[in-house]
């Protein structure tokens, strides 16, 4: 009874003390308790199905997983096929003119925006509306449009250009840039935002300051302004990539891939090995060289851009 | 409240009982266009008169490939419909993987060996089991010609290649679009392997698309081959990439072109737009394969399942599947042609009717009776893959047609 007494008195006393204890505690564990499922799918939907692409890849899996080992003949296989080449071909040049071209006009546009003109506000929502679209969206009114028969071209001659040609989506050697201009019309406004969001943060003072030293308006865009967007330009290049790389829907909707096989991209070709073509070992490796791509491109950028940003504070 | 429970109970019960008694067949396919769709419904109400309960499991689009990767998920999960529209040598990829439940008790009461051509049963059995059920035949080598647009260029019908392009040239120089066609790979596809079973007949047409003969591959034939279907290209309008095979045949419809070469799926078109045949259109085989057929046979593949009753009610599906009856008004909505040998064609029209006589005579002389590579009769789906990105590369660019022959040789090995 006595005991039990002390007891309790002791738990009395205790208690406030305990409590901001587990307070403690709580906002110690909670974080980490909340974002864990979030962690938990990441690491199992992303990373547990990367590791385990990696190792179909290196199986004789067909229409269903196997895991039979077979080494590296999926990727001997990948590297022997002549369409594997024009996709990795066909990657380069659209990532490249279509990453090159949205920072290009991104940045004219958001620069024109940002002399202080009438109506801002109306211009940026036009200029940032193709972005609401899906890429499924896009890719079909560009097939449309692009038609020889129902588009740009017959519209054009209707006027009364009868020679006029533009015939590029029905063009084997062509086709790819019908791609990137389709990309290039529903990112740029996007770029443009994110470089407007920098340039309204580019210090005015500095600015100010400048021009007191007689520097000349272009001067102060080249020397000044543009350098100080560089993290913008990290992040729109990291988006841009990301977008080019994963490209399926928009060339799906407006070439199909064609003609032939002429606008075919790597995302295309690990659709169809793996998912109608009962070729999954060849698609998982295909799969793969994508990822390392990516990985190849945007580490050593990552790396760079990190480190000066640590130098710098 | 008590009352409500005890009729819940009883309703519950009773439902219980009476999938119990009768069976349930799901049915995973991709008819959902209008005619095909009203073809199913008929096979649905059959199952439900024997008693058993139809679970309609349709994936609208993509040519089936939405559906095979649902049948996919499905199946590696242990819980497969009990039936699924799968078709050529995919059955027998399926049933290698031992999902495939026998069919051999129904079809030995129903004598399916004696009605079914002996290409098409093989076809449908796996270590000599039937595990999956035909269900209509397509004829490939089609050619469908608006006799309109011929007679306006005065110029008759082609009955072989050489024919074919002096025509071609004919109708070009008088204003028709000769040939309308559709840049899909497997429209390429089509068309390249009807020109090679005009060129090479059935024979070499087995050796290059079945076996696989490398000789057969890299022969002068193939060569040739290649060379007319490059011609092909020269009577084509400039909008013909990524078209659809049914943009390409209203062209014909309109008299805008003069000919598709197509399988006979695209009679739907034509009565759809109220046009007759043998008046309004022609349907003839292509240039040279006169007494050949190219099938292409859509299939149910039958999927093991766990209870008896849902076997009970799988078997009776297969064997209405294959009735007189079922065959008639499916194939009749479809375009094709039933698969049965002994069947009454006295209600089909003029195309489906010469469409049987060639299949008759050339399954009962085991001559010119092939399976479609364009359509995955022929070959497993990583090679008929590995084809159509030799042939519509080929189509689309300037590549010579010795340089394709090596790649098409190359590209299959790499894709056995």
């Amino acid at each position: 009874m006595s005991e039990s007494k002390t007891a309790d008195l002791t738990s009395v006393a205790m208690t406030p003390r305990r409590n901001s204890r587990m307070g403690d505690t709580l906002a110690y564990w909670m974080p980490k308790l909340v974002l864990s499922p979030t962690l938990i799918i990441v690491l199992v939907f992303f990373y547990g199905f990367i590791l385990w692409t990696g190792y179909l890849s290196f199986t004789n899996s067909r229409m269903l997983p196997s895991y039979d080992f077979v080494g590296w003949a999926n990727y001997v296989r990948l590297f022997n096929n002549e369409r594997w080449f024009v996709s990795l071909r066909n990657l380069a040049v659209y990532s490249v003119l279509f990453i090159v071209i949205c920072l290009a006009i991104g940045l004219s546009l958001a620069i024109l925006l940002d002399q202080k003109i009438r109506a801002e506000g109306a211009l940026r929502t036009i200029y940032l509306y193709p972005m609401a679209l899906s890429f499924i969206v896009t890719g079909t009114v560009w097939k449309w449009m692009l038609n020889p028969q129902v588009g740009i071209e017959q519209f054009v001659r209707s006027l009364g250009w009868e020679t006029f040609r533009f015939d590029w989506l029905v063009d084997p050697n062509f086709s790819i840039y019908t791609i990137v201009v389709a990309a290039v019309w529903q990112s740029s406004g996007f770029v443009m935002a994110l470089f407007l969001a920098g340039l309204r943060g580019v210090d005015d003072s500095i600015i100010k300051a400048a021009q007191i030293d007689g520097a000349s308006r272009f001067m102060i865009y080249t020397r000044i302004i543009i350098p100080s967007l560089r993290p913008v330009f990290f992040s729109a290049f990291v988006m841009l990539a990301h977008i080019a790389i994963k490209s399926f829907d928009l060339a799906l909707a407006l070439t199909g891939g064609g003609p032939g096989v002429s606008s075919d991209l790597p995302a295309i070709f690990m659709y169809q090995m793996s998912f109608t073509r009962n070729q999954m070992g060849l698609g998982a490796a295909s799969a793969m060289i994508m990822l390392l791509t990516v990985v190849a491109i945007l580490v050593p950028y990552l790396y760079s851009e990190l480190r000066t940003k640590k130098h710098e504070h | 409240m008590n009352f409500r429970k005890s009729m819940l109970t009883v309703a519950l019960t009773s439902s219980v009982a009476f999938t119990a008694q009768a069976g349930e067949v799901e049915v995973l396919h991709w008819w959902t266009s209008g005619g095909e769709a009203a073809a199913v419904s008929v096979l649905k109400s059959m199952v439900e008169k024997e008693g058993h309960t139809w679970k309609d499991f349709a994936v609208a689009g993509g040519g089936g490939e939405n559906t095979m990767t649902v049948l996919r998920a499905r199946a590696v999960s242990g819980n497969p419909p009990s039936s699924a529209q799968i078709k050529g040598l995919e059955i027998h990829e399926w049933a290698d993987l031992g999902f495939l439940s026998s069919l051999n008790t129904v079809a030995e009461s129903e004598g399916w060996k004696d009605v079914l051509p002996e290409m098409v049963s093989n076809i449908m059995q796996f270590d000599g089991e039937f595990v999956a059920v035909p269900v209509n035949v397509h004829r490939v080598n089609w050619m469908w010609a608006n006799p309109a647009a011929f007679e306006k260029a005065g110029v008759e019908l082609p009955t072989s290649l050489d024919e074919l392009w002096a025509a071609a040239d004919k109708l070009k120089a008088a204003g028709i679009i000769p040939i309308a066609h559709g840049g899909q790979a497997w429209q390429d596809a089509t068309t390249f392997e009807s020109i090679a079973l005009s060129l090479g007949g059935p024979e070499f047409f087995v050796k290059a698309f079945v076996e696989h003969d490398p000789a057969a591959l890299q022969s002068d034939t193939m060569i040739e081959a290649f060379e007319q279907f490059r011609k092909v290209r020269e009577y084509l309008d400039p909008g013909f990439p990524g078209r659809e095979w049914n943009i390409a045949t209203s062209m014909v419809i309109r008299g805008d072109a003069a000919m598709q070469f197509m399988g006979d799926w695209a009679k739907g078109e034509f009565s759809a737009a109220n046009m007759q045949p043998g008046t309004d259109y022609l349907c003839l085989p292509f240039p040279g394969t006169e007494n050949m057929f190219t099938f292409n046979i859509d299939s149910l593949a039958m999927f093991k399942q766990r209870s008896a009753e849902n076997v009970e009610a799988q078997n009776t599906m297969a064997r209405l599947v294959l009735s007189p009856e079922f065959q008639e008004t499916f194939n009749m909505n479809k375009g094709s042609i039933p698969v049965r040998l002994d069947q009454d064609m006295s209600g089909f029209d003029a195309c489906a009717q010469a469409s049987m006589d060639t299949f008759k005579s050339t399954s009962a002389s085991g001559e010119g009776l092939v399976p479609s590579m364009a359509h995955g009769m022929s070959t497993t789906s990583a090679v008929q893959g590995a084809i159509y990105d030799v042939t519509t590369t080929f189509f689309n660019s300037s590549m010579t047609a010795q340089e394709a022959t090596r790649q098409l040789a190359s590209a299959i090995r790499a894709a056995q």
